[in-house]
């Protein structure tokens, strides 16, 4: 007890040196919390991939369609336990800054293949009612405020319509969540019958196959089997599980991680100047005292724990004050303004928060604090 | 006024020379300041980057025109027939082969990208002979052009560094054949570089397109001549169309990835800045509070208190533009012509572009060190020159 007393005595000394060090830890936390949620905005995908599900696409790009006809070939092969297809619409809604991905789909072959997106039976039973019933995910629907019966039209950029025109409109009827933190609730998903009756060309052609295989363990076979089946063909595929597919995707768009890595690092090393110089400040002024706290009975290793314990006392107030913040900051929405499909601070990396925080006390300490250890009283008193 | 300009002098020398024994929280505060700025900096460089290259991707002479509702040539599609109506407007410019019009084809394929391995969706183009004179920045830099009528291919110096298998003499898989690359080319930093070309004609042959392309880049008389085809196009009852100028399109293309990045950049910064006033504060408030007897001192020898207020300023000023420098010289040597890929999502291809620190964000990230110094600075000043004297020259 006497130690957080002293600790807490302290720190009230230079009150603005305290508060200007918390500050600054704080500014450090916040800035770590907003980039880990950026950064499993892109790998939150690769994350909940099924690893029973493979994706199946043309071989030379996926902007190539596949025959419709496939999925009966493909679900023959074995060790294939479904396969659904999907198509990239490429709708516009309202203004291109809108942008989320419109797909359509059979909706029995929906919910099948994604359980982690769950839906109400009466949403189910209404788009299987609607034609042309849209079921939108929950993130979505917040975004651009909709609610169910909703008409949303959205402008083709691919697909003209039979009647020439351009613009379809479709019938919010279903909402679905996310099972886990990490699902994706950005994706609006219509039906595929409407789609391509209503499309002007392409009928009969989808974009890509989603492949639930029987064992997880076989899934490199039951690729190469998918791809065999269609070698030589007019239209070869590729087919890869789906975390490899995504994690292709997210590394399209540049090595977020190590962007990411390299300003957390700039950032934590100037903090962690910032806390040593400050504790390196407490002690040099304090020589005195402490040498009486040793006169009086302090142990070396007591003082060297009273100092420790002050700067893990800033580390951890400014430390839990700014993942606080950043939590707040993250959950007021994601600075693209909804482009990211997830926005939020992964458990692990709070607890890996926690961990840098004691670390950073650590390192901003440990050399005043041993030079305290090694005061010799004598010396220290007469300085 | 003489006398005020010469305490300030004396003042600022004096503080200056006592830095030294400060050296510690003042190198501390200029690292920190430092390391803003490089951060800073260096977000904003891949924005810039992104921007140059769509930016000298264009010129002013020229159009686009796609069919309407496209946003992108991704999505947009032309029959053949409608090439040649629009090759026929007002406006566009000649040379001796006859009109600068270039119809083309696009369309991407996978190849593994060199940092990681994974697939990348790589534009190919097809092209037919007017692109090259459209394209005033096209020139070929290694190997040869591509012989009409064969199946090979050239491939632009951005696309050869980001992704494997585009050596001269290497094959590129497109539909069922390979193909060869025979030649490199430049456009001057714009984005074609990011792009393999073919000859349109064998394109349409190898992916079944029949006779129908996606885009037409035509080169105008001049920039005033587009109104002019503009209408022409627009109100030919043959075709549905979307013409614009090629600086317009681009422009168009980036802004989504240009606002994505400076905002985050400038969100990143502005908290980062946060932290380093923090720190600047600190360092400031600790030397002045090393120095209250002495500045106690001269303030009884009759300086008065608008010198100190400057000197600590200036000293906290000093270190700042110390540190934005460092800052800003590392972020220009550390990511300036920075090679870097990444995915259009407006036509699902990927672009290749450099980081660009350029001289307009160095002096950004200067100018936020300073600022960063001036609020560090300001409030331990005037604290030092309110304390009372004599409670002061008591202190320590």
């Amino acid at each position: 007890m006497k130690y957080f007393y002293l600790i807490f005595s302290s720190l009230k000394r230079k009150k603005i040196r305290t508060g200007l060090t918390i500050l600054s830890i704080m500014v450090a936390f916040v800035l770590f919390g907003y980039l880990t949620a950026i950064r499993q905005a892109f790998d939150a995908g690769v994350e909940v991939a099924g690893a029973d599900r493979l994706i199946v696409r043309h071989k030379v790009s996926i902007i190539q369609l596949l025959p419709q006809s496939y999925e009966a070939k493909i679900e023959r092969i074995e060790g294939v336990d479904n396969a659904a297809h999907q198509t990239w619409f490429g709708g516009i809604y309202q203004e291109p800054k809108n942008f989320f991905a419109q797909i359509p789909m059979e909706p029995e072959e929906l919910f099948d293949m994604f359980p982690e997106y769950v839906i109400s039976d009466e949403h189910k039973a209404a788009w299987l009612e609607t034609r042309s019933g849209v079921v939108v995910g929950r993130g979505l629907v917040e975004r651009f405020g909709w609610k169910l019966g909703d008409r949303i039209p959205v402008n083709a950029t691919i697909w003209g319509k039979k009647d020439g025109g351009r613009s379809w409109e479709f019938d919010l009827v279903g909402i679905y969540e996310g099972a886990e933190k990490g699902t994706d609730t950005s994706q609006f998903f219509f039906r595929y019958d409407f789609f391509d009756e209503t499309r002007a060309n392409g009928t009969g052609l989808v974009g890509w196959y989603t492949v639930r295989v029987t064992n997880p363990d076989k899934a490199a076979e039951v690729a190469a089997a998918i791809d065999a089946e269609f070698a030589n063909s007019s239209k070869e595929t590729k087919s890869e599980p789906e975390g490899a597919f995504i994690q292709g995707f997210v590394n399209q768009m540049g090595n977020i991680g190590f962007i990411i890595m390299s300003i957390m690092t700039a950032v934590f090393f100037t903090i962690l100047l910032v806390a040593g110089n400050t504790m390196a400040y407490t002690v040099r002024e304090r020589t005195n005292e402490l040498a009486v706290l040793k006169a009086i009975g302090f142990t070396d290793r007591g003082v060297l724990a009273l100092v420790l314990g002050e700067s893990l006392a800033l580390t951890f107030v400014g430390g839990v004050i700014g993942l606080g913040l950043a939590w707040l900051l993250v959950s007021m929405g994601d600075p693209t303004n909804g482009s990211f499909p997830v926005f939020y601070i992964p458990n692990r990396d709070i607890v890996l928060g926690l961990g840098l925080i004691v670390t950073m006390a650590f390192v901003a300490g440990i050399l005043p604090a041993l030079q305290a250890q090694k005061l010799q009283i004598a010396d220290a008193l007469r300085r | 006024m003489f006398n005020w300009l010469s305490q300030i002098f004396a003042v600022i020398q004096f503080s200056m020379r006592s830095l030294p024994q400060r050296k510690g929280s003042s190198l501390a505060a200029l690292v920190g300041i430092a390391g803003v700025v490089a951060v800073m900096v260096g977000v904003l460089s891949i924005a810039q980057g992104v921007l140059k290259t769509m930016e000298s991707s264009s010129s002013d002479d020229n159009a686009i025109v796609l069919r309407s509702g496209a946003e992108t040539e991704m999505m947009s599609g032309l029959m053949g027939d409608d090439t040649r109506i629009i090759a026929e407007a007002p406006g566009i410019a000649r040379d001796e082969n006859g009109v600068l019009a270039s119809p083309e084809l696009f369309v991407i394929i996978n190849l593994p990208m060199r940092s990681t391995g994974t697939d990348a969706n790589v534009p190919l183009r097809g092209v037919r002979a007017p692109a090259m004179v459209v394209r005033d920045r096209f020139r070929m830099v290694e190997g040869r052009m591509f012989e009409w009528g064969l199946n090979e291919a050239v491939v632009g110096v951005g696309a050869r560094g980001q992704f494997a298998g585009l050596e001269i003499g290497s094959k590129i898989e497109v539909g069922q054949e390979n193909w060869p690359v025979v030649g490199v080319f430049e456009a001057d930093g714009g984005l074609s570089e990011s792009e393999i070309w073919v000859d349109a004609a064998v394109l349409q042959s190898a992916y079944r397109r029949g006779n129908s392309y996606q885009a037409v880049y035509v080169k105008l008389d001049s920039r005033d001549a587009f109104d002019e085809f503009k209408d022409a196009l627009t109100s030919d009852p043959r075709l549905n169309v979307k013409p614009m100028l090629e600086s317009e399109y681009y422009a168009s293309q980036s802004t989504t990835i240009y606002n994505m990045i400076t905002g985050l950049g400038t969100l990143i910064a502005i908290i980062m800045g946060l932290g380093a006033v923090f720190g600047a504060l600190n360092t400031m408030y600790t030397a002045v509070s090393a120095r209250t007897r002495e500045i106690a001192t001269l303030r009884a020898l009759g300086f008065s208190s608008g010198p100190v207020v400057i000197s600590v300023v200036s000293e906290s000023l000093l270190l700042a533009v110390a540190g934005g420098l460092l800052g800003a010289g590392l972020a220009w040597l550390a990511f300036d012509g920075f090679q870097a890929a990444t995915l259009s999502w407006s036509s699902f291809s990927a672009i290749t572009f450099s980081f660009d620190v350029n001289a307009k964000l160095l002096a950004q990230g200067i100018f936020f060190a300073l600022v960063i110094g001036l609020v560090g600075g300001l409030f331990p000043a005037i604290r030092a020159a309110r304390q009372p004297i004599a409670q002061a020259l008591r202190e320590l």
